[in-house]
């Protein structure tokens, strides 16, 4: 082969190779930005299981937050929940994360994110954006008791927890509200002596069943009694810690959650309590928004009641003692936070308030600044017990790390179908603690 | 042509662009993997080494142990599963049906190609109790017998889990045997019977040691398909009840994205790796063997 052929042809393939490597270059680089200065618009990343908070939001951006809107048009992006803290992981990762978003499954992913200067801080920013009075002050306290002392979230939700109850089934079986644990055990008792099941609760989402032995736990150990486990002046395999599980595996043994309550989703828990098919059921004040719904309530409104965890005998916690969440956190980012997301961020806490309440019949931290009228008798008794509540606590994962809530989710139902012993169910979800 | 391949040039650049590609999405991975294994922390606080802090970690921890030993338990059990009905289904095509295979073929193919979250699904509600019984709670009950919470225990979520994943898969080892077996020169069949082997024998001494390497390919196909069972279990019981039915895949997922914890994820990736890596050269190893012998 002649010399100068030869070389013409290594030139094309080196020249070829060259754009082949080009070419993959601009296919990986893909069109992702990694900087988020400067933001186009306000783009709120939610989860698509709460519709909502971004419907709210849509309401406020055509009416009392136009103005703002104009300014940042408002983007709403979602993400299904069980994803959510991949995608955020993700997006901080690249220094990408959007205005707002819902912070993550558990606090501590939101801690992580401060820590590392992804979030913005929202108690200084609603200073000067004149907002800070628009929060009420148990959700306030609520927020900063799950983050450390800090205000890294708003309370685009603000529930508090209870049992709601039948009164119909109550009433018909001559059952008086119960006020202790021991008169809850005998209110259970006489609805599974007439056929009703006495809870129902869902064992494949695991926390509703948690729930109890957190509620057991601060009523027999005071308010305190989650924060000692988490700074590690006590342990769940404690005797005392232990007994709340024995309580609440005893409720499982005796079937007072039905059949297979592994397999019972949230909503198929909803809709038995709904359909009157249990007396009890362990649930949050975003649950009234299904109550309030004539389409899933068959028992009616008028007949659903609301209690708190009942006292326990000797205990040192008290029943005014509400525990209470705010939702899905939602918090702002660090980076792309500027005066117009700040605009955003007073008008929000100025206007959510009455709009989650009005259009939506949820409950928000937020002041309500035009009056709203209540959907039944009792959203006015969850609303006078949250704004008369003096001192709340957490729930059971609430200061647990991801994967010690994990754990402590997936392994619950096996706790009530007797598979797991209550000292085991502590030890498990102990270890999952103490590994990080 | 031959002067073309000897070319170290040419091999170079028919090879080359492949092997970029190959190297770039699995091997740099792969070794940025492994990379992991001596950090730990996230993409947002960053990673930091940590030794063989991962490694000792690993070693002692019951939930790795648990994982392992039911990735074992999983994979052996449904290897056996799958490869005995596949060819089972594969003799009864060549031999009992024949021509008329064709339907049954397609009809145990079926399962193959649906969705595996489709086949989880359905194979949930078969087996659930609550709210309302499933099809099989419902025949128990109407033999007489109590209803069973298949998914509250990790023993009988084990069991629903082989039935569905060999249920799902038998049709393509059927398949792939059913290859295998037609090869089978008639001639040799023929002066087998005429020697007098029938039935039983006959399998036992022509088909069995013909059909070995296509047996011994599903073999190696299957248990690193199911050492590496991540989908099937995700869609029927998520690693549940507790982690009951958790295999070494998804403890890797979890512990990497939903616990954040990377380095770690990436050791019990390793771990896997290793695994599977032994289990195919001792099948590999066992099956040099029997091709030898026969």
């Amino acid at each position: 082969m002649p010399h100068r052929m030869l070389r013409a042809r290594r030139l094309t393939l080196v020249s070829a190779g060259a754009m082949s490597m080009a070419l993959l270059a601009t296919a990986c680089g893909g069109g992702g930005g990694g900087t988020s200065a400067a933001p186009k618009d306000f783009t709120y990343l939610g989860v698509t299981e709460n519709t909502t908070t971004r419907t709210a939001l849509a309401t406020l951006s055509e009416g009392s937050c136009k103005a703002e809107n104009d300014a940042l048009p408002l983007k709403t992006e979602t993400v299904p929940q069980a994803q959510l803290d991949q995608k955020l992981q993700l997006l901080a990762g690249q220094d990408a994360l959007p205005a707002q978003f819902a912070a993550g499954n558990a606090p501590a992913l939101t801690k992580q994110l401060a820590k590392s200067g992804k979030v913005a801080d929202i108690e200084l920013e609603l200073k000067r954006y004149g907002a800070l009075d628009q929060l009420e002050p148990a959700a306030v306290s609520t927020i900063k008791a799950l983050y450390g002392g800090k205000l890294m979230a708003l309370p685009y939700e603000y529930n508090i927890e209870g049992f709601f109850y039948n009164k119909k089934l109550f009433e018909e079986n001559g059952i008086a509200v119960p006020g202790t644990w021991d008169e809850l055990l005998a209110a259970a008792d006489e609805l599974d002596a007439k056929g009703v099941q006495p809870f129902s609760a869902s064992g494949a989402q695991g926390w509703p069943l948690t729930r109890l032995i957190s509620g057991y736990l601060y009523r027999s150990l005071g308010p305190d009694a989650l924060e000692k486990v988490a700074d590690g002046s006590a342990e769940l395999t404690d005797p005392e810690y232990v007994k709340a599980a024995e309580e609440v595996a005893a409720l499982g043994k005796k079937g007072y959650f039905g059949k297979g309550v592994g397999s019972i989703d949230y909503d198929t828990a909803m809709n038995q309590f709904l359909t009157g098919r249990s007396g009890m059921f362990y649930m949050g004040s975003w649950a009234l928004a299904n109550i309030a719904d004539p389409e899933q309530n068959k028992v009616g409104a008028e007949n659903v009641g609301f209690m708190p965890f009942p006292a326990v005998k000797g205990g040192a916690g008290s029943i005014d003692q509400y525990p209470s969440n705010i939702g899905l956190a939602v918090t702002f980012g660090s980076k792309t936070f500027n005066d117009k997301t700040g605009d955003w961020l007073g008008c929000i806490s100025k206007n959510y308030g009455s709009t989650a309440l009005k259009d939506h019949g949820a409950i928000s931290g937020f002041k309500v600044n035009t009056p709203v009228e209540d959907a039944n008798e009792v959203t006015t008794t969850v609303r006078k017990t949250i704004s008369s509540s003096q001192q709340n606590v957490l729930w059971f994962e609430a200061l647990f790390s991801t994967k010690a809530t994990t754990v402590s989710n997936t392994t619950a139902a096996g706790l009530v179908n007797g598979s797991v012993s209550p000292q085991q169910f502590m030890e498990t979800v102990q270890a999952a603690l103490g590994g990080r | 042509m031959h002067r073309v391949l000897g070319d170290r040039r040419a091999i170079t650049i028919l090879l080359g662009p492949a092997l970029l590609v190959y190297s770039l999405i699995m091997l740099v991975p792969m070794v940025w993997s492994l990379g992991y294994s001596f950090t730990e922390g996230n993409s947002i606080e960053g990673f930091t080494g940590n030794g063989l802090d991962n490694f000792s970690r690993l070693l002692d921890d019951p939930a790795v142990h648990d994982a392992l030993w039911f990735t074992l338990k999983y994979a052996v059990v449904v290897t056996a599963g799958q490869v005995v009905a596949g060819y089972l289904l594969a003799l009864l095509y060549v031999f009992f049906l024949k021509k008329a295979s064709a339907p049954v073929r397609t009809l145990a193919f079926f399962p193959v190609v649906l969705p595996t979250v489709a086949v989880g699904l359905l194979f949930q509600k078969l087996f659930q109790v609550a709210p309302q019984p499933g099809p099989v709670n419902s025949l128990l009950n109407a033999f007489g017998f109590e209803s069973v919470d298949f998914f509250g225990s990790a023993g009988s979520a084990f069991w629903v889990l082989i039935i569905m994943d060999i249920w799902r898969s038998m049709g393509f080892y059927a398949v792939l045997l059913f290859a295998g077996l037609v090869d089978i020169p008639d001639e040799v069949l023929e002066s087998a019977r005429l020697d007098g082997a029938s039935g039983p024998r006959l399998i036992r001494h022509i088909v069995l040691p013909l059909s070995m390497p296509v047996l011994m390919s599903s073999l190696i196909f299957s248990i690193n398909g199911t050492l590496k069972v991540f989908d099937s279990v995700v869609a029927l019981t998520n690693g549940g009840p507790g982690n009951g039915t958790t295999p070494l895949t998804l403890y890797m997922f979890q512990s990497s994205f939903t616990y954040s914890e990377y380095g770690y994820g990436s050791t019990i990736a390793l771990l896997l790796t290793v695994v599977c890596l032994l289990v195919s050269l001792a099948v590999y190893r066992v099956s040099r063997r029997d091709n030898t012998e026969s």
